[in-house]
């Protein structure tokens, strides 16, 4: 069955995302820009990009009401990077509010600036069998989890990906890779769901 | 490719689809992240009082640069003049987030760009056309922005080199292999850079457009002229009511499809900035020229 996937379209590595899920079989991949264009999607990305930028474009397009009623339908949600801090419940040092679907508190460029931003090489069992590349650029990384959310990968005790039953965070972007492993790994969790 | 030239171009991709704002002050680098900006561009003085004032105009205090780095969570940009690798090397040590090698400051070489290799920190920089962008890409440059004529306020500058470049981009796609080395040769740009967009059809790195973007409308036009993003210079701190201008660019910037919105967010955004019209500017005075 053919399934649409949305990523949001407000700001940020969109095509990226666009391109990876497009190569999916039997995956319509669509740009969302508006609340009632998430109707017709079975899953959506929230890309990277610049977490401040998107967040304000999600409050002022009333996309805050739209994804939280996604989340209540069911469905699969993933943010890479900006997307990761704009789904936490918390972000360290800072009060506003975000979407808080995600029980994580998550820091904001943990790593420095963009002189620091570096490429990873490993392998995530639960993801796929082979060696990604773990790509962090000006990364945000995940200091909390709560109950009931999955550790996909940590370094050193530092986390950059975790998993809850309708969502996915990472802090790195497979999007910037030519792998399309974690494009795979969310479709088949999005048809687990509607199968 | 090495991995640092990799993330480097990863970053503009990050800032796809949005607006960075020059700022002179922390306040207004505040107004500006507060708008939605995806990153800031810290100078001194914007081009348009640098067209005012005149003289030499270069880097801006390392202490001003820091300062606003400090005050926004976003990307940091200075600028930096042509050729100058020591104000780059400085900007490196301050560990900002790029740089831009900019005819908007006064030139320090005349004949020879900064060879963008030698640094970790990612560059962008200005082209008119496809052969300046495609040598800027080979010093390294992981980003690339029109010129358009900065200061003005009137985006004819950037559409022309918009326009000039998709039109060469395209005229590389219909060529045959053999003629692609003759291409290279009268665009005086890299031979593998010139196959590169033969095959693709598009820069290697993010385009941006800049110099004389004024308005909502201004950004959507360059959105849909093809560029990734835009930088709005001194369109928004020099006009009527900077903090509403810039949220109703970024919003523009987004939707640039939706004309709906578009004029949602152009109405009643008080004064833009008054203006110059390129065609009474001398040689001397247009910035686009320099550099080469």
């Amino acid at each position: 069955m053919k399934i649409k996937v949305g990523v949001l379209a407000l700001q940020g590595g969109v095509a990226e995302h666009l391109d990876h899920l497009n190569q999916i079989e039997n995956v319509q991949a669509l740009a969302v820009k508006k609340p009632e264009e998430l109707n017709s999607c079975a899953g959506l990305i929230i890309p990277g990009g610049e977490s401040t930028t998107i967040r304000k474009l999600i409050k002022a397009y009333n996309f805050k009401k739209a994804i939280r009623k996604f989340y209540q339908q069911q469905k699969v949600i993933w943010g890479s990077c900006a997307g990761l801090i704009l789904l936490a419940a918390e972000v360290e040092g800072e009060k506003e509010e975000q979407l808080g679907l995600l029980d994580i508190k998550v820091k904001r460029n943990a790593f420095g600036s963009q002189l620091n931003s570096f490429i990873e090489k490993a392998v995530i069992p639960k993801i796929s069998d082979s060696i990604q590349e773990l790509v962090f650029i000006r990364a945000p990384l995940i200091t909390e989890v709560g109950r009931g959310i999955e550790i996909l990968y940590q370094k050193e005790g530092q986390i950059a990906a975790v998993e809850s039953k309708n969502l996915i965070g990472t802090s790195f972007h497979p999007e910037l890779t030519d792998s399309n492993a974690f494009h795979q790994y969310f479709v088949s969790k999005i048809r687990n769901k509607i199968s | 490719m090495s991995e640092k030239y990799r993330l480097n171009k990863n970053l503009a991709q990050m800032l796809k689809g949005g607006v960075i704002m020059d700022v002179t002050t922390a306040e207004e680098a505040k107004i500006a992240e507060e708008a939605g900006a995806v990153a800031v561009m810290a100078l001194e003085k914007v081009p348009a009082d640098i067209r005012k004032e005149g003289g030499i105009a270069r880097m801006s205090d390392p202490k001003m640069i820091k300062k606003i780095a400090k005050t926004v969570s976003i990307p940091v940009m200075a600028k930096v003049r042509i050729g100058h690798f020591v104000e780059a090397q400085i900007l490196e040590a301050l560990e900002i987030d790029y740089i831009d090698e900019s005819e908007v400051l006064t030139p320090a070489d005349e004949s020879y760009h900064i060879d963008k290799r030698k640094f970790e920190i990612p560059f962008v920089c200005g082209a008119t056309n496809l052969g300046e962008a495609l040598r800027r890409i080979g010093e390294g440059a992981a980003m690339i922005r029109t010129k358009g004529e900065a200061g003005t306020g009137n985006v004819v500058e950037a559409v022309r080199h918009m326009r000039k470049i998709n039109s060469q981009i395209n005229n590389l796609t219909t060529l045959s292999s053999e003629q692609l080395m003759t291409a290279a040769k009268e665009m005086q740009a890299p031979f593998e850079l010139v196959e590169y967009i033969a095959e693709h059809g598009k820069l290697p790195v993010v385009n941006f457009a800049a110099g004389g973007i004024a308005t909502p409308a201004d950004a959507a036009l360059m959105m849909q002229l093809g560029c990734d993003g835009v930088f709005v210079g001194s369109g928004i701190f020099r006009s009527g009511n900077p903090a509403k201008r810039a949220e109703a660019i970024v919003r523009a910037t987004t939707h640039y499809r939706d004309p709906q919105i578009i004029a949602e967010v152009s109405e009643d955004l008080g004064k833009a900035m008054s203006g110059i019209d390129v065609n009474g500017l001398t040689d001397a005075e247009k910035m686009a020229d320099r550099g080469w």
